[in-house]
């Protein structure tokens, strides 16, 4: 045992010190910070966003670097804890000087570094899905806002083709974005004409496991006489037993429809899919769509993680669409100063990998494609709907009166995340 | 065949389309009776290569309808999403992946016609909407199947379907029926359509009479959204009337259902706890890295299964039960060496113990990420573990639970015996009660210490084993079950296997009936908050250890 301990200190120390030379040699490098977390809870979907971080400098440099530099990735570990996050964050901008960071998955370690990458004024790509309700600066938000994934996906649903659903139940994890995303959504709801006697609102623990009664519940509330559908915001670990709970209890996709906004190809991999075929997630990217870009990048990505099961998902489709959109206004500025980039930022494009192109609005959020897929039974998604163009991405959502009035726009006249009139009006 | 010409012309749509799906039904019946005509099978086949949502509906019907020996082999392809066609000439195919490669198989003359590489076919598509009407028209197609189960999910198949088209194999099917219990479901599937499609009201009452003895979910779905609907007077308050006897029966089973959810909680909870009660219980160690040894059972069973899966597939159902000793022996191992690498310089020194083996879970943690990666492993269910027994009025109780709930008490009993029966049982008492007089009887208290901590370990390993079934298995399993067990333990009375069992359970059951009214994270809180004011008033739990050992 003590054998072992050596040698993992002595392997953490040889780490360290490579980290710290890295540093040093630095002078004619351009840095990119990875602001993932590698252990702790979220290291399950955190690690392979920063390996794909990873794989994207590494590609560039092979390309020639930037701005005749090489690029130089810096990773830091916050270790799953949302303080942590805002520490590391100002490790990365005032000791490291990193020109630009990648990073976050949940939104409360988002919130945890906004004031920190805000008054160091920083540059951070967040790749994942979220609640929207935000536009900070210098934040670039390259996940959907919930006009990308959620009101798509409950249109679906009360189309013909979705089952014309008349009841929801909304199932979620007791955090900021399920708890936000679902007053959009029952504000949606509303507007559409569904009363709260048809909506049922449901909150668990992260990594809860036993759904036994929440599962029976669902399909109590389903059996009165309405179509009924769940909308799924359950986060990370808690996925696993949900699904299983489902496809034991017998509760079939044509029956109960269970649409999710955080089960991607990743979460299914721990999973026997067959029992869940039919069941639908919404996402502005699948592993199965069939492109030349998507092909390129899934081979591209098998030759670099040296595992041909590995899958992809969305948010390293964000991350590779916000790294080249960053690639590309460095380029168009000269510079990778801060400020310089955020003003060529605006417009950029950047190929989908599910096709069409992406854009970056003014408003810090892209245009993008919404896509919905069924499970299948190899783990994977097969689209079914897909929004004609693209989407853009609103940071305030009109569905609640309050943020309905706000416009968020970097530009002038605007120049404001969250006003009501424009800063500059004369 | 009265019954369905009455249905049928009762049956007056207004729109366009859905007469059209009549006109479909009624040449589709007139067609089975009388002989198929030619070609129809093999052009609506043939049309599902183009056609989109509708049209795929209007060619499913008419596949049904035709009568083709074919259409049932073509239809469960289409439902199981292995209809494909080759896109070169439009060819409908069922295609079967066998490796890098699909192997395919003309749907018209049931012969395998070589393979193909995945770009030159496509798959034709099926969503939900596709996939109940598919299930329903299946069903009509082997409502006279050999095998019961079939008939059964056959019947329970049109009865979601309510299919027109299916009542004279239904009545067919029911005259010849001779299991009682698949006999009532198709009752229950033709009272339904009539139910839903009949437009007289004698007809639809006597339904609802029928229907009135099912006490299950899915018809109180059906009435409830009859008794919504815009039927006549006398309709609607007859469905509501059965509603309000139905609602009361399955009351009456959901809580039934609440107390067998609340025990398999309590033999989750109890499976955690039980290594703890040896442990914490009988060695007083604060052991922080219990979760983690639950953990590694968890992987010791993946581990196995991949060996499964790699050398000896066709007895992967048996896995488990190699696991189970296994992750004792793995699990035990690692707190043998837990143990005697840190534990007994710790003795005594409860605070220590407490951050030496919080740490230690930290490292198990981050070495198991180190070696297997961050993410799930996927862990198998056995066949005889998946799936669940329908008991009646929507009690389901799932068998992976039962097994679990078996397993749980299985191992306390053991562990009882091992106790109270053996030699080393024996010791292990007689250290943990008076150490200084076990020793100068000769026993050698080191060794005892250390195998009492492995068995405690080790029974922790085989807890994971069964969380395996229902849980993730990544690093981070052990977290989410580690306060659980001490809360079981310290409320049960430390020390006491009986107290832990009650303990348990009792929390089980109790947070399952809370759960419908708070909500789980309320229901978690508002047991925390008991078991602290009950602690206040027995500080050693529910069965408290009596004697002299206790008082130092």
């Amino acid at each position: 045992m003590f054998t072992k301990f050596r040698i993992l200190a002595g392997a953490s120390v040889i780490a360290l010190g490579t980290m710290i030379a890295g540093t040093v040699q630095a002078a004619e490098t351009i840095k990119v910070g990875i602001l993932h977390s590698l252990s702790g809870t979220m290291a399950i979907s955190e690690t392979t966003l920063k390996d794909t971080m990873l794989m994207l400098i590494d590609a560039q440099n092979k390309k020639g670097g930037l701005l005749g530099k090489k690029l130089e990735a810096v990773v830091v570990d916050p270790a799953s804890n949302w303080p942590l996050f805002a520490e590391k964050m100002r490790e990365l901008l005032s000791v490291h000087k990193v020109d630009v960071v990648f990073g976050n998955w949940t939104s409360v370690s988002r919130k945890s570094v906004l004031p920190v990458v805000e008054e160091l004024n920083g540059m951070l790509f967040y790749p994942v899905q979220y609640e929207g309700e935000e536009s900070s600066r210098n934040v670039f938000y390259t996940g959907a806002a919930p006009n990308q994934q959620a009101i798509p996906a409950v249109k679906y649903l009360m189309g013909e083709d979705g089952g014309e659903a008349k009841r929801w139940v909304l199932l979620g994890t007791d955090y900021v974005y399920p708890r936000t995303t679902n007053k959009i959504l029952r504000a949606f709801l509303h507007a559409k004409g569904v009363k709260d006697a048809d909506i049922m609102e449901n909150y668990t623990p992260f990594g809860h496991s036993d759904w036994q009664t929440i599962v029976a519940s669902v399909k109590k509330f389903a059996s009165a006489g309405k179509k009924t559908a769940v909308i799924s915001t359950i986060n990370g670990d808690a996925n696993v037993p949900f699904y299983k709970e489902l496809a034991n209890q017998g509760i079939k996709a044509e029956d109960i429809p269970v649409v999710a906004f955080s089960v991607g190809e990743e979460e299914l991999a721990g999973l026997d899919t067959k029992p869940l075929v039919g069941h639908l997630a919404a996402w502005n990217y699948f592993m199965s769509v069939e492109t030349p870009e998507n092909a390129a990048f899934i081979k591209q990505w098998h030759a670099f993680i040296k595992d041909k099961k590995r899958v992809t998902n969305d948010p390293m489709e964000a991350h590779y669409i916000g790294f080249n959109m960053w690639v590309q206004a460095a380029k168009q500025a000269g510079s990778v100063n801060v400020d310089a980039v955020r003003q060529a930022m605006y417009g950029q494009r950047v190929k989908n990998l599910t096709g069409g192109v992406a854009v970056m609005n003014t408003n810090h959020h892209l245009s993008k494609p919404v896509l919905i897929g069924e499970v299948q039974a190899d783990g994977q998604f097969e689209t079914v709907w897909k929004t004609d163009g693209v989407v853009k991405g609103d940071a305030w959502s009109n569905f609640i009166p309050e943020s309905a009035k706000l416009t968020a726009d970097w530009t002038y006249p605007w120049v404001c995340g969250n006003c009501k009139k424009p800063k500059f009006m004369n | 065949m009265a019954a369905l010409i009455k249905l049928q012309s009762i049956f007056t749509p207004g729109l366009k389309s859905a007469l059209l799906v009549l006109a479909i039904l009624l040449g589709g019946i007139t067609a089975a009776t009388t002989g198929a005509q030619a070609g129809e099978f093999e052009d609506a086949l043939a049309s599902l290569a183009k056609a989109k949502t509708k049209g795929k509906i209007a060619a499913i019907n008419v596949i049904a309808a035709s009568g083709d020996e074919r259409a049932a082999d073509a239809l469960t392809a289409f439902l199981g999403g292995n209809l494909y066609f080759r896109k070169a000439d439009k060819k409908i195919l069922v295609a079967e992946k066998s490796g890098a490669v699909y192997v395919l198989t003309d749907p018209l003359t049931s012969k395998e016609i070589g393979q193909s590489k995945k770009s030159k076919i496509k798959k034709i598509r099926v969503n939900n909407r596709l996939r109940k009407l598919l299930r329903g028209v299946l069903g009509g197609l082997t409502l006279l199947a050999k095998d019961p189960d079939k008939r059964r999910a056959a019947a329970d198949a049109v009865f979601k379907s309510r299919a027109l088209s299916a009542i004279p194999v239904l009545e067919q099917a029911i005259e010849r029926e001779q299991v009682a219990g698949v006999k009532e479901r198709l009752v229950m599937a033709r009272a339904a359509i009539a139910l839903d499609k009949s437009k007289i009201e004698a007809e639809r009452l006597a339904a609802i009479a029928t229907l009135a003895a099912f006490a299950v979910p899915e018809v109180r779905s059906l009435l409830g959204s009859i008794a919504n609907s815009k039927a006549s007077e006398a309709v609607r308050a007859a469905a509501a009337n059965a509603l309000v006897d139905i609602e009361s029966r399955l009351a009456f089973w959901n809580g039934v259902g609440n107390v067998f959810q609340g025990i398999s909680l309590g033999s989750v909870l109890l499976l955690a706890a039980v290594g703890l009660a040896i442990t914490f219980g009988v060695m007083g160690v604060i052991n922080m890295a219990h979760g983690e040894l639950v953990m590694i059972g968890a992987y010791t069973t993946f581990m196995v299964q991949e060996v499964f899966r790699n050398y000896f597939p066709e007895a992967f159902d048996w896995s488990i039960l190699v696991a189970i000793p296994a992750a004792f022996l793995v699990a035990g191992a690692f707190g043998i060496a837990i143990e005697r690498g840190v534990i007994r310089y710790l003795y005594g020194r409860p605070l220590e113990t407490l951050l030496a083996t919080w740490g230690l879970s930290l490292i198990l943690q981050q070495l198991m990420r180190t070696i297997f990666g961050p993410t799930n492993q996927e862990v198998g269910n056995p066949s005889w573990m998946s799936g669940a027994v329908e008991v009646t009025g929507g009690l389901v109780l799932t068998y992976n639970r039962m097994w679990i709930i078996a397993f749980s008490l299985m191992v306390l009993i053991s562990l009882v015996i091992v106790l109270k029966k053996t030699a080393f049982g024996l010791q292990m008492r007689a250290v943990t009660q008076n150490r200084a007089m076990a020793s100068s009887m000769g026993i050698r208290t080191g060794l005892i210490d250390a195998l009492t901590f492995g068995l405690g370990s080790g029974i922790a390993g085989m807890a994971g084993v069964a969380i395996s079934q229902i849980d993730n298995v990544s690093p981070n399993l052990g977290q989410n079950y580690i306060i659980d067990s001490f809360m079981v333990v310290v409320f049960g009375g430390v020390g006491n296997l009986w107290g832990t069992l009650v303990g348990a359970f009792s929390l089980g059951i109790v947070n399952k009936f809370m759960e419908p009214f708070t909500g789980t994270v309320l229901a978690k809180i508002f047991v925390l908050v008991a078991i602290i004011l009950f602690i206040q008033k027995r500080p050693r739990g529910l069965f408290a250890l009596k004697g002299r050992a206790v008082e130092n």
